[in-house]
């Protein structure tokens, strides 16, 4: 008979295989629905290792499509050291992508085009963050419930924009019109799609993680998240620690969407985001909220989502696997994190 | 001597490093209140854990009425006889009484017996004097109440042993008598009973036998508790004499902290009606009360967190404006909250985290909005050596410390940087007597350094040790204060229930 005990403690090299091991689990889960939809488990990982892995033209892709997830699992770490339950990263992304989309239209020098998209894409995101934070510290309103109806409402305004008034009259299709080419970001490696936004999102991810660390606010955050009651004694404003901490949350959500339009798709349609938003929260999730965590959370998942395509095509495995494994590394994560509260123990023989 | 009702024969449980019980041997017959001392940390709460099949021992066995069983969670010890009301209560507050009663007691079919219920709760409330309306919610009942009706469930539930983890640690002085009268009727009524408490008097006049733990291991047994004095158990417990501190007489300052008409509205407990009060440099005041006369109130109210409705405050001279934590502090204010692990302490984040905490802004410890780790670990590390902190180092979680290491770290966080004033409330609750002795003698070193010290307290035998001056709270207001050379444990008692009042 096992049983699960209290701990006090943890190991450190636990922290950082409690992912892995989530991960491993989720692979070993799935590998039951490739063999059902009748593919080879061994030959499908490999192909969706190749894939997203296999060359450098296969990691630029998945490094790409890890830029996006980075920045919304920061977003969602930070939110969530504070307790502040952002799970609007989507609808912040989506308002960021639509603002610097705004921004990149109009006619200016590049850099400074690529500067203010930034600046106007996260100011965005920050701004549609503090609706739920501000509902939260005024009214007690449940912001878990809050950020995430409002990431329905940001979709819909962007789907009336793009069908309506910034329907794009060159296509005629629901999309907008694209930036300008100057403000298009760099690519930085020749015949690839990697630009300057993935280089950012990189530094962004130590960036949040000095925040936190190293800086007043980070501790304020830290203790806000943990213990507000002790936090607002030791003479900490905790509204104020939670509406800077949505305003940071949602700026870099924003941040998101600015390197999707700047980036890869140079305007905005009603399919930008396949969800990044909300992977954000498994990245955030594998990565323990550790911004440094981050960036491998975001590139495994990026690596699954790019590799799950080509695997579709090899094998017949539907694509939709990439969802499974998502969904499925996430509720791994969410047990493993038990462990570090309880272990387990063998009870006597005797029964 | 009847046969033991339960018996633990050398029962081992360690926690990593920490031997938390090293071959203990207990027994408890019938009809039998038995004690079990130790300071904070000697293995008292994990003994019990054993027992009651929260944890499973590394070697030892457990035997009821002389027959071993293995007892692997609470469904188990209950199934045994056994029953525990821990230090923090498990009830569900939105159920009423009856409810939490029947919570996981199936009757026919599968429904809520609630008549059977009834008769059962009134059979247990006649049998051993506990009465509770079965139809109030438990958030309506007081902490008293709450434990009464923990007592309740265990009896409710066939417990032939009861388990009390501190109890008297919550209760005010008036409601120890009630249990106490209860957990002699149980005694006299052939059920046996294990005591844990700090409070030696409370140990001598209740309980039959102790044992007496520290470091885990069993560091002797009391056979006769009535007829030892206090001082022996305590030797027992710490392996050396507590001697108590002297209080040098002093001549207080000008007054440091006063409170002038302070009103506020009703928040949770009773709000402070007109209270006016103030202390001196070098001067203890303290404030006894049944606890829930507003003593809460005046403690939020001085340390920030509760704005009064009307009235002034002036600290060192200095009107407090706006009543935040972060004002109060800067004017020269101290706290230690009276619950330390959630007023106090962040129990998740590095113990150096919490001692920091109220000035971390401040040049100490960052600069420009950018923390000073070596900073705050050095002062961690200094704090922890000069208070003799029992801790793996400041970077262990804070609530992995015991309670009286918690109390040492937030007292070290509060005087490292001289305070003015110092409020505390129930400053040794759970503490064991070498820690409570320590932090007496913390607070009469500072009152000789000229600080104000404002104690909230229910132990009277404490607070009239330490006190200058002694104000009585009842009903929100200030009944009257006593130079505590004038004051009695009877006079106030007197004073508390409202019959006499003094200027
Ligand atoms: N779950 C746990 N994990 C690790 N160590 C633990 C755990 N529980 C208790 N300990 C350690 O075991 C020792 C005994 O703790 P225990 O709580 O039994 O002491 P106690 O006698 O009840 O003290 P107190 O008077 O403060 O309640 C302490 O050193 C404590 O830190
Ligand atoms: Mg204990």
């Amino acid at each position: 008979m096992f049983r699960l005990e209290g701990r006090t403690s943890t190991p450190a090299w636990f922290n950082l295989a409690l992912p892995l091991v989530a991960i491993a689990a989720t692979l070993i889960l799935c590998s039951g629905l490739i063999a059902i939809a009748g593919a080879g488990v061994v030959e499908a990982y490999g192909v969706m290792i190749s894939a997203s892995l296999g060359d450098s033209y296969a990691i630029t892709e998945t490094l790409v499509r890890a830029a996006p997830m980075i920045f919304t699992g920061l977003a969602v770490a930070i939110a969530f050291r504070a307790k502040f339950w952002n799970i609007g990263a989507e609808g912040q992304l989506l308002a960021g992508a639509v603002a610097s989309c705004f921004v990149g239209a109009i006619p200016m020098p590049g850099y400074l085009a690529m500067l203010l998209m930034a600046l106007v894409g996260a100011a965005a995101g920050a701004l549609v963050a503090l609706v739920p934070a501000t509902l939260r510290v005024k009214f007690k309103v449940d912001d878990v419930v809050s950020s995430l109806l409002l990431n329905s409402v940001i979709y819909y305004a962007l789907m009336a924009l793009i069908e309506g008034p910034w329907k794009d009259t060159f296509s005629g299709y629901p999309i907008s019109p694209p930036i300008e080419d100057s403000a298009n970001f760099p690519v930085l490696i020749e015949g690839t799609r990697l630009h300057l936004g993935v280089v950012v999102a990189l530094i962004a991810a130590p960036l949040c993680w000095f925040l936190i660390a190293r800086t007043t606010l980070g501790f304020r955050i830290r203790v806000t998240g943990e213990n507000p009651e002790a936090a607002r004694y030791g003479g900490i404003n905790v509204q104020r620690v939670l509406l800077s901490t949505a305003l940071l949350s949602g700026a870099l959500a924003g941040l998101a969407g600015v390197g999707e339009v700047g980036g890869v798709h140079f305007q905005v349609m009603s399919d930008i985001s396949p969800g990044y938003g909300y992977s954000g929260i498994v990245v955030a999730m594998l990565a323990r909220l550790n911004p440094l965590g981050v960036v491998p959370a975001a590139i495994f998942l990026a690596a699954v989502m790019t590799g799950a395509e080509a695997m579709s095509r090899a094998t017949g495995v539907p694509a939709f696997l990439s969802d499974v494994i998502q969904g499925t590394a996430l509720l791994a994560m969410l047990v493993a994190l038990l462990f570090t509260a309880y272990r387990i123990r063998r009870v006597g023989a005797q029964t | 001597m009847s046969a033991p009702l339960i018996e633990m024969r050398g029962i081992t449980k360690s926690f990593g490093a920490v031997k938390a019980n090293e071959a203990v041997d207990l027994s408890v017959a019938p009809g039998e209140i038995l004690g079990l001392l130790g300071e904070n940390g000697a293995g008292k709460t994990t003994l019990m854990n054993v027992l009651f099949g929260a944890y499973a021992p590394d070697a030892g066995e457990i035997l009821v009425e002389g027959r071993p069983v293995a007892i692997h969670n609470s469904a188990d010890a209950l199934a045994a006889g056994i029953g525990m009301v821990h230090q923090h209560f498990h009830l569900a507050p939105r159920l009423t009484v009856l409810e939490n009663l029947l919570i996981g007691i199936p009757g026919k079919s599968g429904r809520v017996d609630r008549a059977r219920g009834l008769a059962r709760l009134d059979e247990i409330s006649r049998q051993y004097g506990l009465s509770l309306d079965p139809n109030l919610p438990v958030s309506a009942l007081s902490v008293g109440e709450q434990q009464r009706l923990e007592i309740i469930k265990a009896l409710f539930r066939g417990a032939r042993l009861l388990i009390l983890d501190e109890p008297t640690a919550v209760l005010a002085p008036s409601e120890v008598d009630g249990l106490f009268a209860a957990l002699r009727s149980m005694a006299a009524q052939g059920l046996g009973i294990i005591f844990i408490s700090h409070k030696l008097n409370e140990v001598r006049a209740l309980t039959h036998r102790c044992v007496v733990l520290r470091h885990g291991k069993v560091a002797g047994r009391v056979e006769h508790p009535a007829s030892t004095t206090s001082a022996e158990m305590a030797k027992l417990m710490c392996g050396h004499e507590i001697v108590p501190p002297v209080k040098q007489s002093s001549t207080p300052g000008a007054s440091v902290l006063t409170l002038d008409r302070i009103s506020t509205s009703a928040h949770a407990g009773t709000p402070l009606r007109d209270v006016s009060l103030f202390v001196r440099a070098g001067e203890i005041l303290g404030i006894a009360g049944v606890s829930g006369n507003g003593q809460r109130a005046l403690a939020d109210v001085i340390s920030g967190m509760l704005p009064p409705k009307a009235g002034a405050m002036t600290i060192a001279g200095k009107a407090v404006a706006q009543f935040s934590p972060r004002e109060l502090q800067t004017l020269g204010l101290g706290r230690i909250p009276e619950d330390r692990m959630t007023t106090g302490l962040v129990t998740n984040l590095p113990l150096a985290d919490s001692m920091v905490l109220p000035r971390i802004g401040t040049e100490a410890f960052s600069r420009k909005g950018l923390l000073n780790p070596a900073a705050i670990r050095a002062f961690a590390e200094q704090q922890i050596k000069a208070y003799d902190i029992r801790c793996p180092g400041p970077m262990v979680r804070a609530g992995a410390l015991s309670g009286g290491n918690l109390q040492k770290a937030l007292l070290a966080r509060e005087l490292a940087f001289d305070p003015k004033v110092l409020i505390v409330s129930q400053p040794t609750r759970g503490l064991d007597i070498g820690a409570a002795r320590f932090i007496h003698e913390k607070f009469l070193a500072m009152r000789a350094k000229g600080c104000g010290i404002i104690i909230i307290g229910e132990d009277l035998e404490e607070l009239l040790m330490l006190s200058d001056r002694i104000a009585v709270m009842y009903e929100g207001r200030i009944a009257g204060t006593l130079p505590s050379a004038d004051a009695t444990v009877a006079r106030l008692g007197l004073m508390m229930t409202g019959a006499e009042g003094h200027a």
